[in-house]
């Protein structure tokens, strides 16, 4: 048996990867069964959000109107999808990570740990947990950045972190210039301002400090 | 297998066509072996973009089709699909003949299949660069590519499986590894291409994906791999393999334990714990089962070990066999919870994977073709300095590499968990990066210096060719 080629096919081959596909995806997939996958349309109803992309039109108001025009759901869900394409497309998981660990102080750093039925939705499909953090966990993103702040970091992320290894995205501008964010550009913000959106603490980034004024003395 | 043994065979079955010229389809092996070449230039570009972005000393900025972040999957994709896959269809056209005393079933599906796959590669690059990569990783192979490259896969089992199903008597070991390798790199890459893209989301994804991530080294690439060295080592070092149990102790623990471990990419997920345990101690018994692999391959060593020194492809072979040990206990110590939560997400991991792809199963492969161009060619090597130095640059490379990005991940982690700001962590990596840089470009130059070995050697032997 251990030398045949109906053992090796059978056994090895095809049994022990079902055996292993059963143990280690099925259960996973039955334990969340009951968690409804969210579509788009029901992520993009949330008004942290619409906030973010009303906002995104107050200060872009041409470039808004061009390749968006109203800022509504549906236009909402068209730029969510599409700044999540951009996300893989970009292979910015491959740099930042989208899931807060119980350990080495992660939560003070960015907040909430992850749990399960923040991921159960269609932007997570194939989730977008990642491997590698050259830059920053991106889950609770969301909120701590003005629109315009991201606007420039992306255009020339080194012109606001000045050793930043993070790559220039013109091509999410039109003419090379930071204040025309085009519907990429408008896609990848909405998409990062989505991250966390659905949290209690969503916060505003007038109010947000970041870790290294918390830290501060204040008796400096 | 000895000539006296096939000319017996080939009068049992009457058949008069059982030399080897017409068993081994020879100029196919050397061209799967350049495409391979050309693809790990392609790929090392990617990853010199990085290194050279990481550093910020990227001149390239500015065209999304220059983007370091595309040439990241690039790089990891042109090694597994590119490298890596092709080097394997290399190695595979040349043995399984030779061990099974039969063609393969088809040479013009041989061929077919050599253009199909390259143009699954190049289209794969092409998707990536146009930004339509799939966000799974090592699955970045753009949606519409993914059935024609299932379609290969299955092309490839069935042209091999047919001359192995013929055989008669027992099965050698490497035959039992090529086997089992078919059937799981096919359902491993419609496992993790299809599920978390079209049926699952969330934690019951990433737990797919990590299966995938796992699966995909440990069911397309060991085998395949082991299986080579299982064929080649006992033919260079012409007695057999030391102990037949210990091959088929190998051989079953990999088949069982290797699939339960994919969970260990992604430890404090919301991913249930009992399942994260699972995958840990699964992991564990495999550095056992693997080192049971190197006790019986060192064992085949014992009383010759001077051909480490003086034959070249088994000084690849071994080197690349203690790199394997090292990655394999380093993975015993690095899937514990205790170091998860320092090193995950850090440098130190990508120092793993390079030591594992380049510094073991790229070593293999530039073993093989050590030993195989000349053999193809039928002219031995322009300049054996010239392979020496390729020996030395690659495995120094590798070596500052892996020691370097170690270093760097235990910084990172514990610049992280200070809660200093984010952009610490970056300056502390940053003389990491430097090293990192510097330690690549040796590799790149050891390539180098192995092309233009084979560029002369191709010469040579068209001229001596042409006196002939
Ligand atoms: C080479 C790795 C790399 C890639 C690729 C990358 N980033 Fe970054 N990113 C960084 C680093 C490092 C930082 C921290 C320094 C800084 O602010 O620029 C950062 C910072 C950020 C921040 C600001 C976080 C904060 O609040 O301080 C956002 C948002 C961000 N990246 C989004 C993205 C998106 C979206 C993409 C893909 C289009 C991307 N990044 C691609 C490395 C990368
Ligand atoms: C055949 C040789 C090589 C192989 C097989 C290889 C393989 C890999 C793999 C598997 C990864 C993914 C790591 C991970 O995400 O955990 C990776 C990433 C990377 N590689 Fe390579 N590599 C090779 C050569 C090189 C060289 C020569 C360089 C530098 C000049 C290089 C630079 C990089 C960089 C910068 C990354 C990205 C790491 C990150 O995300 O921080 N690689 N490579």
């Amino acid at each position: 048996m251990f030398e045949s080629k109906s053992g090796i096919l059978l056994i090895g081959g095809i049994g022990f990867f079902l055996f292993a596909f059963l143990s280690n995806a099925l259960v996973p997939i039955l334990l969340y069964r009951h968690l409804p996958e969210q579509t788009v349309e029901e992520l993009a109803d949330n008004q942290n959000l619409i906030y973010q992309f009303e906002d995104l039109k107050n200060r872009y108001p041409e470039q808004f109107e061009k390749y968006y025009g109203e800022a509504n759901q549906e236009n909402l869900t068209k730029a969510l999808r599409l700044g999540s394409h951009i996300y893989t497309g970009e292979g910015c998981w491959h740099c930042h990570s989208q899931f807060i660990r119980p350990v080495s102080n992660e939560s003070s750093r960015w907040g909430k740990v992850a749990s399960s039925d923040e991921f159960q939705n269609e932007l997570q499909r194939p989730v977008m947990w990642g491997t590698r953090r050259v830059g920053p966990d991106l889950s609770r993103e969301g909120g701590r950045r003005g629109n315009d702040w991201h606007a420039v970091h992306f255009f020339n992320p080194q012109s606001l972190s000045p050793r930043s290894p993070m790559p220039k995205y013109a091509w999410f501008y039109d003419d090379n210039d930071p204040s025309k964010p085009n519907e990429r550009g408008l896609a990848i913000i909405t998409y990062v301002q989505w991250l966390g959106s659905w949290l209690e603490e969503y916060p505003d980034y007038e109010d947000y400090q970041p870790l290294e004024d918390q830290m501060r003395n204040p008796l400096e | 297998m000895s000539e006296a043994a096939q000319s017996s065979l080939a009068s049992d079955d009457g058949a008069a066509t059982l030399d080897h010229d017409h068993l081994v389809e020879e100029r196919l092996v050397a061209w799967y072996f350049i495409a391979g070449l050309v693809y790990l230039f392609i790929s090392f570009s990617g990853g010199l973009m990085m290194a050279l972005q990481l550093v910020q000393w990227n001149p390239l900025q500015g065209s999304e089709y220059l983007s370091p972040g595309r040439w990241r999957m690039i790089h990891t994709n042109a090694v597994a699909y590119g490298f890596l896959a092709n080097c394997f269809l290399a190695g595979l056209h040349w043995a399984v003949p030779r061990l099974t005393l039969k063609p393969v079933l088809s040479r013009p599906l041989s061929y077919f299949i050599f253009i199909a796959w390259q143009v699954v590669v190049v289209s794969t690059a092409a998707g990536i660069l146009m930004g339509q990569a799939q966000g799974i990783e090592w699955g970045e192979t753009p949606k519409w590519i993914d059935p024609l490259a299932l379609a290969g896969l299955a092309l490839v089992a069935l042209n091999f499986m047919a001359p192995i199903i013929q055989a008669k008597g027992p099965l050698y070991v490497t035959l039992w590894y090529f086997m089992a390798a078919f059937v799981w790199t096919f359902l491993t890459y419609a496992m993790g291409n299809i599920a978390p893209e079209y049926f699952v989301s969330g934690t019951s994804a990433g737990a797919i994906g990590g299966l995938f991530i796992h699966d995909l080294v440990g069911l397309f690439v060991t085998p395949l791999a082991w299986g080579l060295m299982y064929y080649f080592v006992p033919i260079l070092l012409k007695k057999p393999i030391w102990s037949h149990g210990l091959s088929l102790v190998g051989f079953w623990g990999l088949a069982f334990f290797y699939p339960l471990n994919g969970i260990h990419h992604f430890l404090y997920t919301p991913i249930p714990d009992f399942l994260e345990y699972g995958a840990i101690v699964s992991t564990i018994a495999v550095e056992f089962v693997v080192t049971t692999v190197i006790i019986n391959f060192f064992g085949t060593l014992w009383g010759s070990g001077r051909a480490v020194v003086t034959n070249l492809p088994i000084r690849w072979f071994y080197t690349g066999m203690v790199l394997y040990f090292i990655t394999c206990a380093q993975c015993a110590m690095q899937v514990t919870h205790t170091f998860q939560k320092l090193i995950h997400f850090t440098d130190w991991v990508v120092g793993h994977a390079h030591l594992v792809m380049f510094g073991v199963f790229s070593m293999w492969f530039f073993g093989m073709m050590t030993y195989l161009f000349p053999r193809l060619l039928k002219q031995s090597w322009y300049s054996r300095n010239l392979c020496e130095w390729h020996f030395w640059l690659s495995a120094g490379g590798i070596l500052v590499m892996f020691i370097d990005l170690t270093l760097a991940g235990i910084f990172q982690g514990y610049f992280w968990a200070s809660l200093q700001p984010w952009e610490a962590s970056i300056d502390g990596s940053y003389p990491f990066w430097v090293t990192r840089l510097f330690a690549g470009l040796a590799i790149i130059g050891g390539q180098l210096a192995f092309v233009y070995n084979l560029w002369k050697t191709w010469q040579l032997s068209r001229r001596s060719a042409a006196a002939a």
